[in-house]
């Protein structure tokens, strides 16, 4: 431990977390991916529907977007701006 | 993108330009408000040639009116699908926001640091959003706009008021990380990747950072406002 200081062990923890704070990204994927499943379910069986499904289906991924977002702003601040140091 | 040098550190910040004071205040103008007076003039010049061209409006539609007409039925529609028959009334709000945000959104593709990439652009929207939403509420149902924060039981309040405030943080929030992560994503690939990679490359990435998420952020964000506001429109 001879040679890091205070400073540098702020740092390597900020980046630590800030890998930590990514993992809400996998709650956004699945939710995502379940949208897209059901919506080509849905555009397979009627497909003259196929553009009402899709924006539906943007809306709501696109609000579900939204924790993993969340844990991105997290990240990004703890990244970049460096607030503890 | 902010970061386009070729050679050098990654660089995706708000830079200050130039430094004023007001009323004993510092400001600064920032990259963010040149892109958002290069994007303004833009869409003042876009609009200035539409009108020009749909004074002189023929039967038979040449290139320029028809992709005017074309834009505005499909605003309209959007419009209208959400909203129904009170779509006329916010048409005006809506499609200035809409254009906005989409020529802030791809102006990151021009060399601009794209503008809807500063929480004070998009907090600005959604506070918009929000007194629009509080007018109508209050203009359209009166007192039922404070009494239904009480429903379905009194003791639910605090949470409703919550999830009212949370609304326009929410609907900025989204716009500004989805940008801010492509602008992240973009300088940090102009800045630490080896230079065999810089070309060529980057241009799926700005197709997926700038022009796809920035049109389905921008679609998302009038959605969210319409559905918001016709919420509280009965």
């Amino acid at each position: 431990m001879n040679g890091i200081s205070g400073q540098d062990f702020i740092l390597g923890c900020s980046a630590i977390g800030a890998g930590l704070a990514m993992i809400a990204g996998i709650g956004p994927g699945i939710g995502q991916g379940i949208a897209a499943g059901h919506a080509a379910a849905a555009v397979g069986r009627n497909p003259g529907a196929k553009s009402d499904i899709t924006s539906t289906m943007l809306l709501g991924q696109a609000v579900a977007e939204t924790t993993g977002l969340y844990g991105f702003a997290v990240a990004a601040i703890l990244m970049f701006l460096k607030p503890f140091s | 993108m902010g970061g386009i040098s070729l050679t050098g550190e990654p660089d995706f910040m708000i830079h200050g330009v130039h430094r004023f004071t007001m009323f004993g205040q510092e400001l600064w103008i920032t990259t963010t408000t040149i892109g958002m007076c290069i994007t303004t003039i833009f869409i003042l010049i876009l609009a200035v040639i539409a009108h020009g061209k749909l004074k002189r409006a023929t039967e038979v539609p040449g290139t320029v009116q028809n992709i005017v007409e074309y834009g505005a039925e499909m605003l309209e529609k959007m419009i209208g699908s959400v909203m129904g028959k009170n779509g006329g009334k916010f048409f005006n709000y809506i499609g200035t926001i809409f254009l906005f945000i989409l020529f802030c959104n791809i102006g990151g593709l021009f060399g601009l640091r794209t503008p809807t990439a500063d929480f004070g652009v998009t907090f600005t929207l959604g506070v918009f959003t929000f007194l629009i939403v509080n007018y109508q509420g209050i203009k359209n149902r009166k007192i039922r706009h404070f009494t239904s924060l009480f429903e379905p039981f009194p003791i639910l309040f605090p949470i409703n008021l919550i999830g009212e405030i949370a609304n326009p943080i929410s609907l900025s929030l989204r716009l500004f990380g989805n940008m801010v992560s492509g602008v992240i994503l973009m300088g940090l690939w102009y800045g630490m990747m080896p230079i065999f990679v810089k070309i060529g490359i980057p241009s799926f990435l700005h197709v997926y950072c700038d022009l796809f998420s920035g049109a389905i952020q921008t679609y998302v964000f009038c959605m969210l406002t319409m559905v918001y506001v016709n919420d509280k429109m009965e």
